[in-house]
């Protein structure tokens, strides 16, 4: 695996918004063909550090590279020009625009020629459909549909989709399987494991350590901004992962948490009284 | 492919026909389309006996909706694109006064005080939208104060300049009749607004840049993200929309050949309902040219053409104000039905 060029570095990475400082000292490489699982409790940083890898934030300070070059993202579309292509944790899908709208937003295809190229909308609806079908969301037949009426996980297929049609190099997923069914989990998953023998790099983030598993090559831990643990699949057992992802703390502990809680209010669940 | 239900119609078969019921039902200018022609038909009824559909009856209002039409559609994208104008109002006047001030005062040639006057409108555009883009001032405020602000330089500059605050000018024959001529009764204006038209059209429903306008208003961190320059895309829109207003002033001041550099309080009203009552969604994220349309043209028929027929003058601000809550609670079925709908279920 190590033999092979990493597409992205990061060196030395940090990122503050003010005086709050979310990513410090990040250093991290993904290889063509390689799966990176981006682990860690809810607000350590994984969509932070996504979001500069996909020109949304510029670094604090450090160096990305792109295949050994050192390089910066002035903006998302910069960064798609380059072959990244990301989905977001939130958002992405406009509900009051069609599925071929929501699909080709920002690289819209055309016919015509001159200043009179128009929107080319059997087109992105046909490709639309297709792409959504592929990932084992059989119901959308209809480009023309409006986002809004679809499922979350429709939707959110639709945002995983749209970033594999777009995707060249690197294929960035927020939590990708965050709001899908098993079925549609298992779909993504899959994809990733696609996207990744057809030599992309796939960065993704999840809390699901089953999910993790699966497809992952190398992961990489952050616990409050920090790499707290990088390595590669096999390097660790899954008790020590779940630890990890659930920022450092044992999970057998976190077990046990719930289960005095529930017994120190007489088999109750707590009443929330705040 | 494998759903059953679905498997015997193609996914094409919507996309290639174009137009089908539902695709009508789910447009956003059926409901002001439906709204214009209940309107229409009521004045029709009432105003038979009274000239309604004569000549002079039909163009009174189509030329008022063609001022007011060309600035309400730019508005309606800014509405679209989840921002509000009302500016308006002191662009419109600031550009009646340059052009009189500039072309008529100075006697320059005309075609110098319209692009004066247009290059004012893009200058209020930009600093609207740079504001805007700049801080996280809602952009009611912010053209609330260029409102204010440019209405108060224009009374001051006016009385600089020419002493008065209001003003006459007679523009050469040719560009009278260019910018301000009538052909059979419609003013150069109704032409001049079918042309936007067809532009604004093109711009927002074929072009691909015109996904982009309803990307901001639906989720303006997701365009971003996918690319789309939100800040430049929206100085953009503001610049149309205060050099529209400022063309329609130019129409305006050619049209009539005089100028006042009052502020019109009466036109960002007017605008807006056009543009609520053309089926845009106050939220942003919805909407389409042809609504906005016959907004203005549903507007035009209640406050212009009630003279023309046997209902009370005085009933025309309550028709609106009836008008406009029908619209808005229409629009919200309407939308609902939109995004619903599907080709493959036939509801
Ligand atoms: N634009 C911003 N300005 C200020 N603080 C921010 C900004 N974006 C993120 N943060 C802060 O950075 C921290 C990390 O946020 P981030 O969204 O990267 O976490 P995460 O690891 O993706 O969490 P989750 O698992 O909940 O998605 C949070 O404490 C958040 O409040
Ligand atoms: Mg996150």
């Amino acid at each position: 695996m190590s033999s092979k060029k990493p597409i992205l570095e990061l060196r030395n990475v940090d990122k503050s918004f003010g005086p709050i400082d979310v990513l410090d000292n990040i250093s991290l490489n993904v290889s063509e063909g390689e799966v990176l699982c981006l682990l860690g409790d809810n607000g350590a940083g994984k969509s932070t550090l996504i979001k500069t890898l996909a020109g949304v934030h510029q670094p604090s300070s450090g160096e990305i590279l792109m295949d050994g070059q050192p390089t910066s993202f002035a903006s998302p579309r910069d960064a798609q020009e380059r072959g990244i292509a990301t989905v977001h944790q939130f958002g992405g899908t406009y509900p009051l625009m069609s599925i071929g709208r929501n699909f080709f937003m920002g690289s819209e295809p055309t016919k015509g020629f001159g200043p009179f190229k128009i929107f080319d909308r059997a087109k992105a609806n046909r490709i639309a459909v297709d792409e959504v079908q592929k990932m084992g969301i059989t119901r959308i037949t209809d480009g023309d549909r409006l986002v809004g009426g679809l499922s979350g996980g429709e939707r959110q297929s639709l945002a995983i989709a749209r970033a594999v049609f777009f995707g060249a190099r690197v294929l960035i997923l927020d939590e990708p399987t965050a709001a899908l069914g098993v079925k549609q989990a298992a779909h993504v998953l899959r994809i990733v494991n696609e996207a990744k023998k057809r030599g992309l790099a796939v960065i993704f983030t999840t809390h699901q350590v089953m999910h993790a598993m699966a497809v992952g090559d190398h992961f990489a831990v952050l616990i409050r901004g920090a790499i707290a643990a990088d390595f590669r699949k096999g390097d660790k057992s899954r008790e020590e992962i779940a630890d990890l992802m659930a920022g450092g703390e044992s999970m057998a502990d976190l077990e046990a948490n719930i289960e005095n809680r529930t017994e120190s209010h007489s088999g109750h669940a707590p009443q929330s009284n705040a | 492919m494998t759903d059953p239900t679905t498997s015997n119609i193609s996914p094409d078969a919507s996309a290639s026909t174009g137009i089908s019921i539902g695709g009508l039902l789910r447009s956003p200018a059926s409901g002001a389309f439906m709204g214009f022609a209940v309107v229409f038909i009521i004045f029709s009824v009432f105003g038979f006996g009274r000239n309604f559909l004569s000549v002079p009856g039909v163009t009174t209002w189509v030329n008022y909706a063609s001022l007011v039409g060309i600035i309400a559609i730019p508005v309606g994208f800014l509405m679209i694109a989840g921002e509000l104008d009302i500016s308006t109002g002191a662009v419109l006047p600031a550009s009646t006064m340059t052009v009189a001030i500039v072309s008529g005062h100075y006697e320059m040639p005309v075609l110098v005080g319209v692009i004066a006057a247009l290059s004012v409108g893009a200058a209020i555009g930009f600093v609207n939208g740079f504001i805007v883009t700049r801080t996280q001032v809602p952009s009611f405020i912010v053209t609330l104060a260029t409102l204010f602000a440019v209405a108060g330089l224009t009374l001051y500059l006016s009385i600089l300049f020419i002493n008065t605050t209001n003003s006459f000018y007679h523009a050469p024959d040719w560009a009278k009749s260019l910018f301000g001529g009538k052909f059979y009764g419609f003013n150069s204006s109704v032409f001049w607004w079918f042309g936007l038209i067809c532009g604004f059209v093109f711009f927002l429903h074929y072009s691909p840049k015109g996904s982009w306008v309803f990307a901001l208003g639906g989720d303006q961190g997701s365009a971003h993200n996918a690319g789309i320059p939100v800040k430049r895309l929206k100085i953009g829109l503001f610049m149309l929309c205060s050099m529209s207003t400022a063309f329609a002033g130019v129409l305006q001041v050619i049209t009539f050949n005089s100028a006042t550099s009052q502020a019109n309080f009466g036109l960002i009203f007017n605008t807006i309902i056009s543009v609520v009552v053309g089926g845009v969604l106050l939220t942003g994220g919805f909407g389409t040219v042809i609504g906005i349309v016959f907004g203005a043209l549903t507007l035009a028929i209640v406050t212009q053409a009630i003279g023309f027929t046997n209902i009370d003058r005085n009933l025309s601000f309550l028709i609106i104000g009836v008008m406009l809550l029908i619209a808005v609670l229409m629009n919200d079925t309407f939308r609902k039905v939109a995004t619903n709908w599907s080709a493959s279920k036939k509801k």
